[in-house]
């Protein structure tokens, strides 16, 4: 089974630079409930090593990055506390 | 205070007095055939042999280059045109040095094929896949540093180089990290390192070819540098290079055991004064010099202009630092935090003291920049 669960809440961090999407998703994380999953809209290539490894040090789980169509990716993030 | 040797060591005091005292005899042309340029030859065969000595190599097969970068190019490219029968497959690290990864990036654009085989989140390179790669039919040539650059994590060469005869494939050893600092691994076909990163000056490299390694320079024919490289050789810089590398060598022992505790100090205390921080790269198997952190929520060009302004010179992978805007490509592959990144690589005779006041400015530095941006 695919696991594509609708993102709760989205992010929307495009234009933005590293650490700006990282800050935007800890200060909104605990926005939706337990379990659910934020989509961090981002274009600036660090983003996409740094959301997975934010998730990693803060013990969230990255359920993965979906490239947009118009450029950069929807990293899907899921609250694990 | 200088903490980034990693970039450019200082240049060591007796490399200055070589230098000094080489560019008054050693300006002639040392393949003419009188007295002055007998003298230049001269310095020139003995820092040949210094190096070489140093190296672990034999004389015949060590090259002087302007750069090691110039000797990475050279050597890739050159193994590769040597070795055009046996196959077009290039392998590397994911997480080689820059002027690896370039080369391999016109040796694909020739119609060659490259693999860079991953890391660890250490940095370590997947050995297993590397020598799985290795053992590819086609496969011309193989490169792995000695240790990682950015995050100081030493590479199992000894294994590549197991994996590579078994296949008779030539393995090239960048060693610019860690020549001068501890031996050179053994295993090695070609082997290039840089003289400025030991306390020589710049515009020296060094590349040296294994005897029986096919090589063959795809520059236009030239006749120095057993033919390896072209342009008439630096040979004050060269006499200087090899007289750093002979004095650095000959304390590393010591000294870089010293630089070591110092790096594990930092290692250690990073994470416990301040929050939110990854230290980055092997703990134990890593260059003696270098130290690798990334700060949360921090922007690491930010952090670099704090650290300066309180007299501190370090580098960072942080993409804002970088001309390209792209974050480090050895912190991708790593796939570690890339913003708020800081290297500290300390230079010969870094004291205690030095890094105690590092360690002293370091969290409130922090602490503002996270502040200013509404995260403290």
């Amino acid at each position: 089974m695919t696991e594509v669960t609708e993102p709760a809440l989205t992010i929307d961090a495009l234009g933005k630079k590293c650490p700006i999407p990282i800050i935007m998703l800890a200060a909104q994380i605990n926005h939706v409930p337990l379990n659910a999953v934020v989509s961090v809209l981002a274009d600036d290539p660090a983003a996409y090593t740094d959301v997975p490894a934010w998730c990693r040090l803060k013990s969230h789980r990255h359920v993965g990055s979906y490239e947009l169509p118009e450029g950069g990716w929807a990293i899907h993030v899921r609250r694990n506390y | 205070m200088y903490f980034d040797a990693a970039s450019s060591e200082p240049l060591h005091p007796q490399a200055r007095e070589a230098l000094l005292a080489a560019i008054d005899v050693g300006w002639a042309d040392p393949a003419r055939l009188y007295n002055q340029a007998r003298r230049a030859h001269l310095l020139l065969e003995q820092a040949r042999t210094e190096v070489a000595e140093a190296l672990g190599a034999r004389a015949d097969e060590v090259s002087f280059t302007s750069s090691g970068t110039q000797a990475v190019h050279l050597g890739v490219l050159g193994t590769l045109h040597g070795r055009r029968r046996a196959g077009r497959h290039l392998v590397t690290s994911a997480v080689e040095h820059s002027s690896v990864l370039h080369a391999a990036g016109v040796h694909e654009r020739d119609g060659g094929t490259v693999e860079a085989v991953g890391v660890s989140l250490t940095g370590r390179v997947e050995i297993d896949r590397f020598a799985e790669a290795v053992a590819r039919p086609g496969t011309a040539l193989a490169c792995l540093q000695t240790a990682n650059h950015e995050v100081g994590t030493l590479q199992p060469v000894a294994q590549a180089a197991a994996a590579c005869r078994a296949n008779g494939v030539p393995l090239l050893v960048d060693a610019a990290q860690t020549a001068g600092r501890v031996p050179v691994p053994s295993g090695w076909s070609v082997l290039t390192a840089s003289a400025h990163k030991w306390g020589g000056p710049a515009g020296v490299g060094v590349l040296a070819v294994r005897k029986g390694t096919r090589f063959r320079s795809f520059l236009p024919e030239d006749e120095r540098e057993h033919r390896r490289v072209p342009g008439f050789e630096n040979v004050p810089g060269i006499v200087a290079a090899a007289a750093a590398l002979r004095a650095m060598a000959a304390e590393a022992a010591q000294e870089q055991a010293r630089l070591s505790e110092l790096v594990a100090k930092i290692r250690e205390t990073v994470p416990k004064i301040v929050p939110d921080v990854e230290v980055i790269g092997e703990p134990v198997e890593r260059a003696p010099h270098i130290v690798t952190f990334s700060c949360l929520y921090v922007d690491g060009e930010a952090l670099l202009t704090e650290l300066d302004k309180a007299g501190f010179a370090v580098s960072s992978g942080s993409s804002c630092t970088a001309s390209s805007l792209r974050p480090s490509h050895v912190l991708e592959a790593m796939g570690v935090l890339t913003h708020g990144n800081v290297r500290v690589s300390l230079p010969r005779g870094t004291s205690a003291a030095e890094v105690d006041r590092f360690l002293a400015v370091l969290p409130d530095l922090v602490h503002r920049i996270r502040e200013d941006a509404g995260v403290a």
